[in-house]
């Protein structure tokens, strides 16, 4: 009798965890589907256009974007397991502010572990920590995802959106601080004897419409890989 | 119960705000002792920087203690203030208050038998609160280093003032011209300058023209501050028309 009300008790759990009409392995396919697309045919900052305010205004050198990154990863997959969590006990007339505290919850927190544990890190990041709570990508994810899906699948695709928005942060800031400082974590990446032959940096690129140009680069070139991401007319 | 109904709602915000709210309120009384650990330690480090000691955070105390011999507050009359503790002094609030009340922390600073006054800044950036420190070797005129921080300056632009190419330039510089009369460090665009030291100005950031202006600001008022006591204290003569 105790073994049933047991195993009663770990399906209830696993139901709550994954979806109720379906079952599979941890990283099964679908699981995996959840990583893989947002870093392609559905990234968030290239196909949605989400989050481009932060991917203009930290790409300027590659440490803080990766560091913006793995916060905006910790935020996106918590605040989706949370609110997963608490998907059927939400009141629908106030899931939005309910989301909000959530992320900003978890926001200050990662804001208050930087400053504690990580301080030059921290101070790099600067303000942009704070504005990880305005991130639409964070926002989108809860709205369109947690609050209708298992805590964790919730979890994955948190994950895959943060990974899909690093990566092209990762991408733009690599090339702005190569081309506008000559630089790569902050080192001289480019040999003297380049500047010797009248090679300069682009200081334009330091400035945030070089972003959004290097970002629509990024779109393109996507788009005219798969064109089944051109909109009709 | 219905959760579409009032009380319901009202309940659920009520219960996940306080629940929100005692857990930040807990994790931040718990991380504050790190965090106030790594802002002293770095005040320390930026004091032990102007003065051409570099140091890790860890190593910072240790060192401030062996090489800053004296921690001196001022009246803006440039009379010490035995009773205020000039470490503990926040420039932030300090600058608020009415300029008779207002103290002013100098650190004395001793390197291998050499005197140094480090003076503590704080001016307007372009986003926010810019802030630095300043060593004057014992002549009182002449820079030693200086180090330069911000609250919110563009990354790449108005930020790369703490960067150590740009302090390096205030090395050497001085801070009165000729005759004595207190000028202070100018940074200034299309500087023509070169290596020249004693123009009191040195060339800025292109694209960071108001980061750079607020240093030029910052640097001429908060060493202002600062003439009364060399002068009755130094041998040097400071300021001749102040």
């Amino acid at each position: 009798m105790a073994e049933e009300k047991d195993l009663k008790k770990k399906e209830e759990l696993i139901l709550f965890l994954s979806d109720t009409d379906e079952r599979e392995g941890l990283l099964g396919k679908k699981n995996r589907k959840l990583l893989s697309d947002p870093l392609t045919d559905n990234n968030p900052i290239t196909v949605q256009v989400l989050g481009i305010c932060s991917a203009l205004a930290i790409t300027v050198q590659l440490k803080p974007a990766i560091v913006m990154s793995l916060a905006v990863m910790a935020v996106m997959a918590f605040s989706n397991m949370i609110v997963s969590a608490l998907r059927n006990l939400i009141p629908s007339r106030i899931r939005i502010i309910v989301q909000l505290v959530v992320v900003a919850a978890l926001v200050i927190l990662v804001d208050q572990v930087l400053r504690a544990y990580a301080y030059d890190v921290s101070k790099q990041l600067s303000v942009f920590v704070g504005l990880i709570i305005t991130n639409c990508i964070v926002m989108g994810r809860l709205e369109a995802f947690a609050l209708g899906n298992g805590v964790y699948k919730s979890f994955l695709d948190g994950i895959g959106n943060a990974a899909g928005y690093a990566f092209i942060l990762i991408l733009v800031a690599f090339f702005r601080e190569l081309l506008g400082a000559g630089k790569l974590f902050g080192s001289e990446v480019i040999p003297e004897s380049f500047y010797d032959f009248g090679y300069a940096n682009n200081g334009l690129m330091l400035l945030s419409p070089m972003a959004l140009i290097t970002v629509g680069i990024i779109i393109w070139v996507q788009r005219s890989r798969n064109r089944t991401l051109i909109e009709q007319n | 119960m219905d959760r579409n109904s009032n009380s319901y709602t009202f309940l659920f915000a009520v219960i996940l705000v306080a629940v929100v709210a005692s857990a930040l309120a807990f994790a931040a009384t718990q991380l504050q002792p790190a965090q106030a650990k790594n802002v002293k330690e770095e005040k320390m480090q930026n004091i032990l920087g102007t003065v051409g000691i570099s140091t890790s955070r860890d190593s910072a105390q240790v060192l401030f203690d062996k090489h800053i011999t004296q921690r001196i507050a001022l009246g803006a009359d440039g009379k010490e203030k035995p009773e205020v503790n000039a470490f503990e002094v926040d420039l932030k609030k300090e600058l608020k208050k009415p300029v008779e009340e207002q103290s002013f922390p100098l650190y004395v600073a001793d390197v291998e038998g050499v005197k140094y006054y480090v003076v503590p800044l704080r001016g307007k950036g372009l986003w926010d609160a810019i802030w630095g420190y300043v060593a004057l070797k014992d002549d009182v005129n002449t820079i030693k280093g200086a180090v330069f921080d911000h609250k919110g300056e563009t990354p790449g632009l108005g930020a790369e003032i703490t960067q150590e190419w740009f302090r390096k330039r205030f090395e050497d510089e001085k801070i009165l011209d000729e005759s004595g009369n207190f000028i202070g460090v100018s940074v200034a665009k299309g500087y023509q300058g070169g290596d020249n030291k004693d123009d009191n100005a040195v060339d800025a950031i292109s694209g960071a023209t108001i980061t750079g202006d607020g240093v030029t600001d910052m640097i001429s008022e908060r060493l202002k501050n600062y003439l009364p006591y060399f002068k009755e204290n130094t041998n040097v003569k400071v300021a001749a028309n102040l």
